[in-house]
């Protein structure tokens, strides 16, 4: 049975009036018109479609719109912007850490989850926290120099 | 022009060379005489009163950075800062038809006419601005966009005074063919040697965006009244649809299915409801139209199988010299997928008076014919706009959606969004072909004096790397189109890998025929340099073994038997950044840690004109089989370096996934279907894999033009890796990819 929620998206409140089971993905993209949280695999192997919930990375296209009810959702855009960016977000631009960039989302909410938690993370540290991410183009080599100079630069 | 722009849009033979075996295609349009067609200096290029210029071009943003070492170009051209160049990207109604991005062909044919361009608009300008000023335009130079005397900054002009030059639009004749598109100019653009802001490490045009999440993709495009969509694919090889029960998703909101010949699909103004529609809606199907070959007897199947098509190249006398060729091996590649990181996603608006497409294809003018084809409407009604897609890697998957959404919005009178789902793309996408190669060598005193190599393979072009007839469309297929314009593409010794001074060859490439005319989930097309990968890890394995057997480093052994200085240059350049241990190779053991055994193993290619050398150090546990790339180093040579920066990205993006395609990619399959759906079953390489090193070693020719980049440092890494496996444990791995099985498999031969 459909039903409205409220959901707060990047500091804004929006309504959504859907079956609570639908992935918060669908939520985002088709009836928010988020652009960052990507379809990948719907399966939740690969996190294009990752954002924060409550602060937490969650891979949106298997968690149902229902869990972020009242819950506190973040997007790449809200993430950071050119005035104002995450240290993520510059280190992935100055290094160019993406090819065709579609899988980037996930890599930096992942990655932005993960350096609140740890400080100065070692390399086996970041490699692990990714672990489960998929970037086909295989930019592996410059994310890890773009996570590891956030890192620093997080942790200083 | 420059002497070798006339040569390549001319010239048969350089044309075979740069393509590979691949694209002969466009050698034989290169040999028809070029028609004498004009395109405006502003179809190119565009100066805007405040001095900023659009550049416009099909060669679209696929991740390597061409537009933006384009827009480099044109700056050092015309002597205005790089940041007042703004590229305008693949548009069908706003760029020329050039063949769009492929082959590695972007910079390294496509720099031309850009060039010439920028020059032309250069020129124009500054002969305005000398007559303004009164003296001769030899005298003149310009400086960030200011036309000036020097040491006289009275006299001077900025380009933006002297832009009615430019109006009425001037035009020149346009020469060549699809990548080798160019203008010719009564100017003459700067010699390589001179360039400033071409060369440099400047920031890609796309990359803050994408990191800011704000670069326009394709998935985020919204025409109003758009509605999304889906299709089914079949449930086998070569089935048919019989029947579609609607009332199977009455109640899924708004969703109706849609059916025109065998292809179904549904529309709903929701995207959550377009995919329980399409997962709910009840269809009945035909049978498999073939059943498929055990797997596990792939290898064997290609060599037992009639060849449909040949291609054998030689020199010398094989037969004469052969002997009974002391050394003979056989090796295979796998099918494989592109797996894009996206599963393809087009917005298709069918209208009276137009048909509008929104597509990340690499080849917009290409896919504006195919849409024309798929749809019935005259080539001039259809527009297709680009916005960025995930990575195609040739011809995937990604169009599939396109054909669909076109099918759709054609019936509803609405603008259609159709993304594939993951297996849509995974299972269902093109595949790139399996190969076997059998290989057979004589040896005297340390040299190759005769080599017979046979290659067997599935087409690697029975789906056109142009998504510009209907057939080519899965979806296309299904309505009805036939796939009636195969081309046959050999990977071939010498053509999808680096040719050897050897007195007596013969290269023989066989095609078998494809198991299913449609509907076939294993139908194949472009990869990532097709056949290269595969045929080079065939070829440079062969020629490490012929190294061993002559008791010889691999190195010194390649450097043998090759003459250009160029090839050799990069052998050695790897050798030094890789602080390359000259022995051979499977004779030194060592031990890591953790119980791996560690080799260190190298390979070679050519593609076109740029030229590869990489060095992979792997551990291998020999209980397990499984192997890990410790290093990878890469001498890469590919003439002038547009972008230093964007060149190593490309390299390195490169190697990692040519190594995941080595040791994890393999399409499955059973007696009816691909079993590889998604990153599960196919999966590729993650952070943990990647290596503890990855070096580029990048030789700059700042005066040779610059070759292409997109492909050729795929090619040698599977060859480098498995012949470091063979230093590391003695054992040759000849079937790809490097899984444990399959190293367990040679380990235990």
């Amino acid at each position: 049975m459909d039903k409205t929620m409220t959901l707060r998206v990047n500091g804004h409140a929006h309504d959504v009036h859907a079956d609570p089971d639908m992935p918060l993905l669908y939520a985002l993209r088709d009836q928010l018109a988020q652009e960052n949280p990507r379809f990948g695999c719907g399966l939740s192997q690969c996190g294009a479609c990752t954002v924060h919930v409550d602060g937490k990375a969650t891979r949106s296209c298997v968690t149902p719109v229902s869990f972020a009810e009242g819950r506190s959702v973040t997007t790449l855009d809200g993430l950071g912007t050119p005035e104002h960016p995450h240290p993520l977000q510059t280190a992935f631009a100055e290094e160019q850490a993406m090819q065709c960039g579609y899988c980037l989302n996930g890599w930096i909410m992942t990655a932005a989850d993960f350096l609140n938690r740890q400080k100065n993370p070692t390399r086996a540290q970041i490699k692990a926290a990714l672990g489960s991410l998929v970037c086909r183009c295989g930019s592996h080599v410059a994310i890890l120099r773009a996570v590891e100079r956030a890192a620093k630069e997080m942790s200083a | 022009m420059s002497t070798r722009a006339t040569f390549l849009t001319g010239a048969t033979a350089l044309v075979v060379v740069a393509a590979g075996a691949g694209v002969r295609s466009f050698a034989v349009a290169a040999d028809a005489p070029a028609p004498q067609k004009m395109t405006a200096l502003g179809d190119w290029l565009r100066m805007l009163p405040d001095g900023t210029v659009e550049m416009y071009t099909d060669k679209v943003e696929v991740g390597m950075g061409v537009p933006t070492g384009f827009a480099q170009f044109v700056a050092d051209e015309l002597d205005i800062p790089f940041d007042h160049v703004r590229p305008m990207l693949g548009d069908t109604s706003e760029t020329v038809a050039a063949g769009g991005v492929g082959g590695s062909f972007s910079t390294f044919a496509g720099n031309f006419a850009i060039r010439n361009a920028a020059a032309e608009m250069r020129s124009i300008l500054v002969n305005a601005a000398a007559q303004r000023l009164g003296v001769p335009a030899s005298q003149l130079i310009v400086r960030d966009g200011v036309i000036q005397v020097p040491g006289d900054p009275s006299k001077s002009l900025r380009y933006s005074d002297v832009l009615g030059a430019l109006t009425p639009d001037p035009k020149f004749p346009q020469t060549g063919d699809a990548f080798f598109t160019n203008l010719t100019v009564p100017a003459k653009p700067k010699d390589w040697a001179d360039y400033k802001i071409a060369g440099s490490p400047l920031p890609r045009k796309d990359a803050a965006g994408k990191a800011f999440g704000r670069y326009p993709y394709v998935v985020n495009v919204r025409p109003p009244g758009m509605v999304h969509g889906r299709f089914v694919y079949p449930p086998s090889i070569g089935a048919t649809l019989l029947t579609v029960d609607e009332s199977s998703i009455h109640g899924i909101g708004d969703a109706r299915a849609i059916r025109v010949g065998n292809f179904v699909g549904v529309v709903a103004t929701h995207e959550w409801d377009a995919i329980r529609a399409v997962r709910a809606l009840k269809t009945s199907w035909t049978g498999a139209s073939t059943t498929l070959p055990k797997q596990s007897t792939l290898p064997d199947y290609l060599w037992t199988q009639p060849s449909i098509k040949q291609s054998v190249a030689k020199g010398g006398d094989v037969d004469a010299t052969i002997g009974n060729a002391p050394v003979q091996a056989t090796y295979f590649w796998p099918f494989q997928s592109h797996a894009n990181m996206g599963p393809g996603c087009t917005v298709v608006d069918v209208r009276s008076d137009g048909v509008t497409v929104w597509s990340g294809t690499q080849k917009t003018h290409a896919l504006r014919q195919g849409m024309s084809k798929l749809l019935k409407v005259p080539l001039e009604q259809v527009r297709v706009v680009w916005a960025s897609d995930a990575g195609s890697y040739g011809r995937g998957g990604l169009e599939e959606s396109g054909a669909a959404a076109a099918f759709l919005s054609r019936a509803i009178d609405r603008p259609v969004r159709v993304q594939s789902m993951r297996a849509d793309n995974t299972q269902w996408g093109n595949k790139a072909p399996a190969m076997s190669g059998r290989l057979r060598a004589n040896l005297s005193n340390g040299s190759i004096v005769s080599l017979d190599a046979v290659i067997r393979q599935f087409n690697g072009n029975e789906i056109l790397s142009q998504p510009s007839v209907a057939g080519s469309f899965l979806a296309g297929q299904m309505a009805g189109f036939p796939n009636d314009a195969v081309v046959y593409e050999f990977g071939q010794y010498g053509e999808g890998s680096a040719k050897y001074e050897i007195p007596n060859y013969r290269s023989s490439a066989e095609l078998v025929a494809p198991f299913a005319a449609g509907n076939s989930p294993l139908r194949t097309a472009h990869m990532r340099d097709p056949e290269g990968p595969g045929t080079t890890f065939i070829i440079e394995s062969f020629i490490d073994e012929l190294a061993a057997h002559a008791g010889m480093d691999a190195i010194a052994f390649r450097s043998k038997h090759l003459k250009n200085p160029r090839h050799l240059e990069a052998l050695q350049h790897v050798a030094s950044a890789a602080a390359w241990d000259s022995r051979v190779s499977g004779t030194v053991k060592r031990t890591g840690a953790n119980g791996e055994l560690i080799g260190r193993g190298v390979a070679f290619a050519t593609r076109g004109e740029t030229i590869v050398a990489t060095v992979a150090e792997v551990g291998v546990q020999p209980k397990t089989g499984v192997v890990r790339v410790r290093r990878l180093v890469c001498a890469h040579d590919c003439g002038f370096v547009v972008n230093p920066k964007s060149l190593q990205g490309t390299i390195e993006a490169n190697l990692i996934q040519s190594m995941s395609r080595a040791i994890y990619e393999e399409v499955t399959f059973d007696d009816h279907n691909v079993t590889s759906r998604d990153w599960a079953t196919y999966p590729v390489a993650k952070m943990r894999d990647i290596p503890d090193e990855v070096k580029v070693a990048i030789i700059d020719r700042p005066t040779v033009a610059p070759g292409g980049a997109g492909e050729p440092s795929s090619r040698p890494t599977a060859a480098a890796i498995a012949n470091a496996v063979f230093d590391a444990t003695g054992v040759r791995v000849r079937t790809a990819p490097m899984t444990p099985k399959n190293v367990l498999a040679a380990l235990r031969a």
